[in-house]
């Protein structure tokens, strides 16, 4: 590979990439991310290879294992080029099928197009499909587009022109200057504006600073970073590096789970190819920055992907939180300052620079810009990956993009933010997407998965489930958090199990309480969130659980 | 604290009264200094600190906000105002002695700090572990002996305390220093010990010698 050293180098090699494509040269794109790797389309990948060989068609047709497209539901799926005909839920079986009828004759088979189950009617292309219809995809968009294990297909959708712009074309100030003004807040969970963050790293002393990816993605039912980092690694690969020049780091460290071999893969492709096109490393596109990345990967318990313990965990010690009564922005990793943001918010940055933050504020509600990522599992039609502009509302996403509740039920309410997050109930529905309106009604936005569960659901069960998993997934160092989770999660069970006893409720408020106020980081801290926010809107089930049994005393009693 | 890098004495008040403090010092420690009392459990002097018992939970007000922090990690910052005893405060302490004394219920120095703040020892039901994890015999062990020869093990409700077999049985028998240390009975450790010396699998003779 060829060495770029100038701006006008790299628009060479992109013009060079993209003189090779055809742009009507039929292409066959399978959707290669996780859920879709999980409906095993490794099968219909290779029934792809077999059978393009078999007809001879290797020079007529490219296949593609592509980027997460995002529709799980529907999975696996196969988008043919350049009409882009999508199919769903297709198996090595339709594999000749789609190659005689649509990639040479470009017929469009009908049983193998998407279907509303309600009105029947069809849709041959993804942006007719409501799922896709009712979403902007600025940044999961191209994910259909490229490979995650090619740098030039990244490049062919105007990959990295963003670094060029910022390295060759922009001083640090002026790029902190334009993420402030975007106002782009973090995604993990904090919402916390992320130039400021970069900011105060920046103006920390010291010379040595990191940047970090926190791409551990805990949180139970989240799965859009790894949607995102294993399917265009290069976009939060290029947010990171633009990032670290602002700041003045030349250390990175991107922070994965160890359970999910693709991460780790895609994300060393993507870090070897950019450093071999001189993207990454010493001298950075002849402007004279040197920037160096490191994979870590987690030890596998949720407090890993806490920003201090993640940083405890990077240093080789065990992943236990430390206080940030000194922010890890001034003192992170081995006291440096460390600007740790998630996978989502460093592909923002790319976008913002290429289009600036007049665009990128264009979008959004005040005090929440940009789209965000959600993903939705529970008792919802379309699982998957979405991307919305932030304002969009609840009820739009569950039932414009999620399609509803299966089988004819009701929908109780929608739970945000995992085991440390919160519900809202149907009736707060039209709450618009947004950091500080769902944090008002005690159910922060998380990093964004949406959990929607059906009138059957009893509250008091997933409340239960979630402490049930922060006592086995906290560290257990500081006490309000390890043994607040215990009595919290014994009263529950007892309250589930009918052995509820009047009091009870008033008790998990208290300790809830002091693990709130005393536990060490936020794990602790908000442990008790889920619980607040379903007594806040569902009291009457724990009471109704706790007065059953009292009544059944009554009655043994007489 | 950037900002008073070169002062080297900051003034703080504690409990209505003002504390020489020094660039660096822990709220526990510019109390102790002016004989103001604050409890704790995982502190040691000769030690880190920790941070993990939260018994030593105070009230800081900075900038006109008040949150609830752990005085043996806090670090003093000019104007800083302290207050060692709330409603508040007692209610947290209260709670975390309850939480223990499930475990330790009769640990002289829980028993002691229960009725200054009036905690019941049988709030909660009982786990008889004993141990209240301060870590006070792991750290004691690392950073005072550098030996590692105890350890947490596994996390969240799972976490305790374990000798490492092939450590211990060199170095223990000879040092139990950290057996004092504990704060509800040396008997603990020492029961730990033995259980991992003498009934331990990778503790009997032939694989000791390795």
């Amino acid at each position: 590979m060829p060495r770029i050293n100038s701006a006008s180098e790299l628009e060479e090699l992109r013009k060079g990439v993209l003189s090779k494509r055809d742009p009507d040269k039929p292409c066959i794109a399978i959707c290669a991310g996780m859920g879709c790797l999980g409906l095993s389309n490794g099968r219909v990948i290779s029934a792809f290879e077999k059978e393009i060989n078999k007809k001879d068609l290797k020079t007529k047709v490219d296949i593609r294992a592509t980027g997460c497209h995002g529709y799980c539901e529907k999975g696996p799926m196969v988008l043919i080029y350049p009409e882009e005909i999508c199919y769903v839920e297709v198996t090595p079986k339709d594999v000749p099928e789609i190659v005689s009828q649509t990639v040479l004759r470009k017929k469009v088979i009908d049983r193998l197009i998407y279907a509303d189950p309600d009105t029947g009617e069809k849709a041959a292309h993804q942006a007719e499909i409501p799922f896709y219809k009712n979403q902007m995809r600025h940044l999961i968009g191209n994910n259909a587009k490229i490979d995650p294990r090619s740098i030039d297909d990244y490049l062919a959708v105007g990959g990295y022109s963003a670094l060029s712009k910022s390295l060759l074309k922009m001083s640090p100030e002026q790029i902190l200057e334009e993420i402030k003004k975007a106002e782009l807040r973090g995604r993990g969970g904090g919402g916390f504006p992320a130039g400021r963050k970069w900011e105060t790293a920046r103006n920390a002393p010291g010379k040595e600073k990191y940047v970090i990816v926190n791409g551990h993605e805990g949180e139970l039912g989240a799965f859009m970073d790894r949607a995102i980092l294993s399917g265009n690694p290069h976009s939060v690969l290029e947010g990171l590096i633009i990032g670290a020049y602002a700041i003045g780091s030349h250390q990175g460290f991107i922070y994965t789970r160890h359970d999910t071999p693709q991460l780790k893969n895609n994300i060393d492709m993507a870090l070897t190819q950019a450093e071999e096109y001189g993207l990454l490393g010493e001298n950075i596109l002849g402007s004279g920055f040197d920037f160096h990345v490191e994979v870590h990967l987690d030890i596998g318990i949720f407090v890993s992907g806490e920003s201090s313990a993640l940083m405890r965990s990077i240093e080789g010690n065990p992943p236990e939180p430390r206080p940030k009564y000194i922010r890890t922005s001034v003192s992170g990793i081995w006291g440096k300052p460390s600007a740790l943001n998630n996978v989502e918010t460093w592909a923002n940055v790319p976008l913002i620079i290429d289009k600036g933050s007049e665009w990128y504020t264009s979008t959004g509600t005040e005090r929440s810009k940009g789209t965000k990522l959600v993903s939705l599992s529970g008792n919802i039609v379309n699982t998957g990956v979405a991307e919305v502009p932030f304002g969009t509302t609840v009820r739009e996403i569950v039932f414009g993009i999620g399609g509803g509740i299966p089988n004819g039920k009701k929908i109780k309410a929608v739970h945000f933010g995992g085991p440390m997050g919160g519900s809202i109930p149907e009736s707060l529905l039209d709450t618009p997407l947004d950091f500080d309106e769902l944090a008002k009604l005690g159910a922060p936005i998380g990093a964004g998965s949406m959990l929607v569960l059906d009138e059957d659901t009893s509250m008091v069960d997933i409340t239960r489930y979630f402490l049930d998993f922060l006592s086995n997934e906290s560290c257990g160092k500081c006490v309000p958090c390890r043994e607040g989770i215990r009595q919290m999660l014994r009263i529950l069970t007892n309250i589930r199990d009918g052995k509820g006893r009047e009091g009870d409720i008033e008790l998990l408020e208290e300790i809830s309480e002091v693990t709130g106020a005393a536990s060490l980081c936020a794990l602790g801290k908000t442990a008790a969130d889920p619980l607040l926010s379903t007594l806040r809107y569902f009291r009457d089930e724990y009471e109704a659980n706790i007065a059953k049994m009292k009544r059944s005393a009554e009655k043994r009693e007489l | 604290m950037g900002k008073h890098k070169k002062t080297s004495e900051i003034i703080i008040q504690i409990d209505g009264k003002e504390v020489k403090a020094a660039e660096g010092m822990t709220v526990l420690e510019a109390a102790q200094s002016a004989d103001i009392f604050i409890p704790t459990l995982c502190h040691h002097e000769k030690l880190e600190p920790y941070g993990a018992c939260r018994i030593c939970t105070v009230e800081a007000e900075v900038r006109g906000w008040t949150k609830f922090v752990a005085a043996c990690l806090y670090p003093v910052e000019q104007d800083l105002v302290v207050r060692t005893r709330s409603e508040k405060v007692d209610k947290i302490r209260k709670m975390i002695l309850e939480f223990l004394l499930a475990h330790a219920p009769y640990s002289p120095q829980l028993q002691d700090l229960a009725q200054e703040y009036g905690a019941d020892q049988d709030s909660f039901e009982k786990e008889s572990s004993f141990c209240i994890l301060c870590g006070l015999c792991v750290r004691y062990c690392a950073e005072v002996k550098k030996k590692n020869a105890v350890g947490f093990v596994d996390c969240g409700a799972r976490r305790e305390i374990r000798f490492i077999p092939e450590i211990a049985a060199k170095e223990c028998h000879s040092c139990k220093e950290c057996f004092p240390l504990c704060p509800t009975s040396f008997l603990q450790a020492a029961f730990v010990l033995t259980e991992s010396l003498a009934f331990s699998r990778d503790s009997s003779p032939t694989a000791l010698k390795k």
